[in-house]
């Protein structure tokens, strides 16, 4: 076990588990903005570099800083390990850069995007993201392609996070696409445009964190927040059938794997759950979807609201007495 | 004259081959330390030598080699950099093209001591030719039994591969390295794990430059303590250094460490003064990823001292008034150079170069270089030199191998030093045709 402390808080973890991994156990607003790191996902994170952090003591026996600031998301805790994230204004600054440099070249396009209200770089980019851009250079631009006969891709989008190369090496046999050219040329693309077909290529959708991998099953039919998620499940052979319905009256508009508190799928789930059970008969409903985002998805969640009045309230109210 | 280790006997007609080489001592090392040394002995005495990695960062070698894990049955290599791929370096190239066998006897020798039975360098693209050289110079090996099973009739064996890169700045990053030679695309991988215990395909895998392998046999004849007495300091042995630029004798130079950068560049024995008896205007002193640093500078640091050719007094000062040694890619600059075009080069070269996987490198390359193309271009903007300054500061440190830093500190020393170039540029782009007035800007 080890204990580490995060923006003074602590906690007890065990051996191997990463300073993300042991922020999100702490929970609450000091957890570090993750775009590449996807938990189900072995060698996924520090990419896209969110989700730095400072160590300012390394451990109880070696107790100097880190010389830099390290990806939480791959740097394992040590006994007695004190990290910064919101504390620490190297942080908050370098993170700014990073999410500036995401953007520069992100078309932005979120009005025409079905990633909108969804969509990770959203909410990073309001977090910590500056209203205005210093970029005023042409931004990069690809072609629209088709992988597989249900997901386009829109790599003007991407952000290199290599979710979607990572899930496609880690669940299905063979390795189907990877990363053509380099530095700021480079896509995410198949060998020659070739289809990727295979049972679970669904899931390059739910792991792309944003709009650059779609469903083309749902691709314009509506805006996420216009949707209900129900949480559903039908007896699968290929897998454990248990999905994220999102519905729009009575129609089954889409279907995703369940996603977590952080926006990673809970399990992943086959391409016929995903793109062939479009009707509600297919499928058994449980109930409505708690969704924890607190993207814009959940706006129209009565729960939410009121839990958030709750707390502002109670800080008006701290405030009042402060004052005094 | 200083001492020569490495390129002492560079201009024996033949030393190519193996015959000269071995008839002008060579191969002995190899000898002495197969048959009396043991390994552990051998890196003590690199320890001792107090030699340093000679590809940029100055890692001392004999710490690099003891922190190689052991584990049993697992195999270990040592893989020789030879990717040498930074603008204004050219030593190593040198050092292969002329004397292969040197770089070989090391590489057995130094396989010794760490108990690998493999070895791999790794090559530049661009090299094809000396690839060739060093394939010839190996089958020599094997056919003297130097190399393969039983060198020398002792029980260690060994194979030396040579692979050929496909021309990627980004593989000489050691990570990107051993993925490139795994087969894969180069990216750097995420440290740790260190090569030193997951390397090439998980093993235990130490990766040296090709001048740090080099020293290895004279550290072995002669003994490391004999080694550590050559130089300054914690500067120990000699170094190679690749002069280019504006002055009167480009070309590698192997020097004693220590020797006053002054001296390198004047005197005729090194540089031979500046081209055309120009003014000196500024200096790149370590490839180009090492800050540049303007005369004044670079002849005597900020306390008045006269600055030494050594990792010590070039680093003197920090970055604020100080450079590195880097791999010794000297390049020199005289009063008619216009700094933010050999920036603009450079910052092309590394948004080239950037591999795609971390984002402040892959964006941040490409935005300064098209900040600085609109500049040279005359078309620069009030506050540009202000956002490249913020541009490379949130690069710097926040990639995932050096080639951000690498990117970041040019730019940051080119605005450190020589702001007011930046800005008559800027401010007058109908001017900047004229070098006059940039010499005036200087002095």
């Amino acid at each position: 076990m080890a204990k580490v402390t995060i923006d003074g808080e602590s906690i007890e973890v065990p051996d191997g588990t990463t300073i993300l991994q042991a922020a999100r156990m702490i929970g609450g607003d000091n957890v570090p903005p993750a775009m590449c790191y996807h938990s189900k996902l072995k060698t996924s994170g520090g990419y896209c570099r969110t989700c730095i952090v400072k160590v300012s003591k390394g451990s109880e026996k070696d107790p100097r800083p880190m010389p830099k600031l390290v990806p939480s998301c791959r740097t394992t805790v040590m006994d007695g390990m004190e990290v910064q994230n919101n504390t620490s204004a190297e942080v908050l600054e370098a993170r700014r850069g990073v999410v500036e440099f995401l953007l520069i070249n992100h078309p932005l396009d979120c009005p025409v995007c079905d990633q909108a209200g969804e969509c990770h770089l959203q909410d990073l980019g309001y977090e910590n993201g500056a209203a205005k851009t210093r970029y005023d250079f042409p931004r990069r631009k690809f072609n629209m392609i088709d992988i597989g006969p249900n997901i386009k891709m829109h790599m003007t989008r991407c952000i290199m996070c290599f979710r979607c190369v990572k899930t496609a090496d880690q669940i299905t046999d063979n390795r189907v696409h990877g990363m053509l050219f380099r530095g700021d040329a480079s896509e995410i693309s198949t060998y020659i445009e070739k289809a990727i077909i295979n049972d679970f290529s669904g899931n390059m959708i739910d792991v792309c964190p944003v709009g650059a991998l779609t469903d083309k099953t749902f691709r314009f039919k509506s805006r996420v927040w216009f949707t209900k998620p129900m949480d559903a499940h039908r007896d699968c052979k290929k897998c454990s059938g248990k999905v994220a319905l999102w519905e729009k009256g009575n129609e089954v508009l889409r279907v995703t794997s369940r996603k977590d508190k952080w926006g990673e799928s809970e399990e992943w789930i086959c391409n016929e759950c995903r793109f062939d059970k479009k009707d509600i008969k297919d499928w058994v409903i449980e109930g409505p979807r708690h969704i924890d985002r607190h993207s814009v998805i959940s706006l129209n969640h009565y729960e939410n609201v009121v839990a958030k009045l709750k707390i502002d309230i109670a800080k008006q109210q701290k405030q009042i007495v402060d004052k005094k | 004259m200083g001492k020569k280790i490495l390129l002492e006997h560079i201009n024996v007609p033949g030393i190519k081959s193996l015959d000269v080489y071995r008839q002008n001592g060579g191969y002995a090392s190899v000898e002495k330390a197969l048959k009396t040394m043991a390994p552990d002995v051998i890196v003590e005495e690199v320890k001792k030598s107090g030699l340093r990695g000679r590809g940029g960062a100055g890692f001392p070698t004999g710490m690099k080699w003891s922190f190689l894990a052991k584990p049993e049955g697992v195999e270990r290599y040592l893989v020789v950099n030879a990717d040498e791929s930074e603008p204004g370096t050219f030593k190593d190239r040198y050092l292969m093209e002329k004397i292969p066998h040197i770089l070989l006897e090391g590489m057995i020798t130094s396989s010794f001591a760490l108990g690998a039975k493999t070895s791999c360098i790794y090559i530049r693209g661009e090299y094809f030719y000396v690839s060739r050289i060093l394939e010839a110079a190996i089958e020599e090996a094997y056919a003297a039994g130097l190399l393969g099973k039983n060198i020398l009739g002792t029980n260690f064996s060994h194979d030396i591969f040579v692979q050929v890169g496909a021309g990627a700045y980004i593989c000489g990053e050691e990570t990107a390295l051993l993925e490139s030679l795994e087969g894969k695309r180069g990216n750097p991988r995420i440290k740790p794990p260190f090569p030193a215990v997951a390397g090439l395909y998980g093993c235990p895998t130490v990766v040296n430059n090709v001048e740090t392998i080099a020293s290895v046999p004279y550290i072995v004849m002669n003994g490391g303590d004999d080694y550590a007495k050559i130089g300054i300091g914690r500067s120990t042995g000699t170094k190679l250094i690749s002069a280019s630029g504006h002055i009167n004798k480009p070309g590698v130079y192997e020097i004693e460490m220590g020797i006053t950068v002054e001296d390198f560049i004047y005197s005729e024995e090194y540089c031979g003064g500046i081209l055309n008896g120009k003014k000196l205007k500024a200096v790149v002193a370590g490839g180009s990823s090492v800050p540049i640093l303007p005369a004044e500078l670079i002849l005597r640091t900020e306390k008045g001292e006269p600055r030494l050719m050594s990792y010590e007094s070039l680093s003197d000062g920090g970055f604020a008034t100080g450079t590195m040694l880097g791999s010794g890619g000297f390049m020199v600059y005289d009063e008619t150079t216009s700094i933010v075009k050999n920036l603009y080069t450079f910052a092309r070269f590394y948004h080239h170069e950037s591999c795609g996987q971390c984002s402040p490198c892959r964006e941040g390359t490409g935005w300064m270089e098209k900040i600085l193309h609109r500049i040279v271009e005359g078309h620069g903007k009030h506050g540009d030199t202000d956002l490249l300054w913020d541009i490379q500061r949130k690069i710097e440190g926040n990639t995932i191998c050096p080639l951000g830093d690498a990117a970041a500190w040019p730019v940051a020393s080119a605005i450190r030093h020589f702001r007011a170039e930046f800005e008559e540029y800027i401010n007058h782009p109908e001017r900047i045709k004229e070098f006059k007035h940039l010499q005036e800007l200087v002095s």
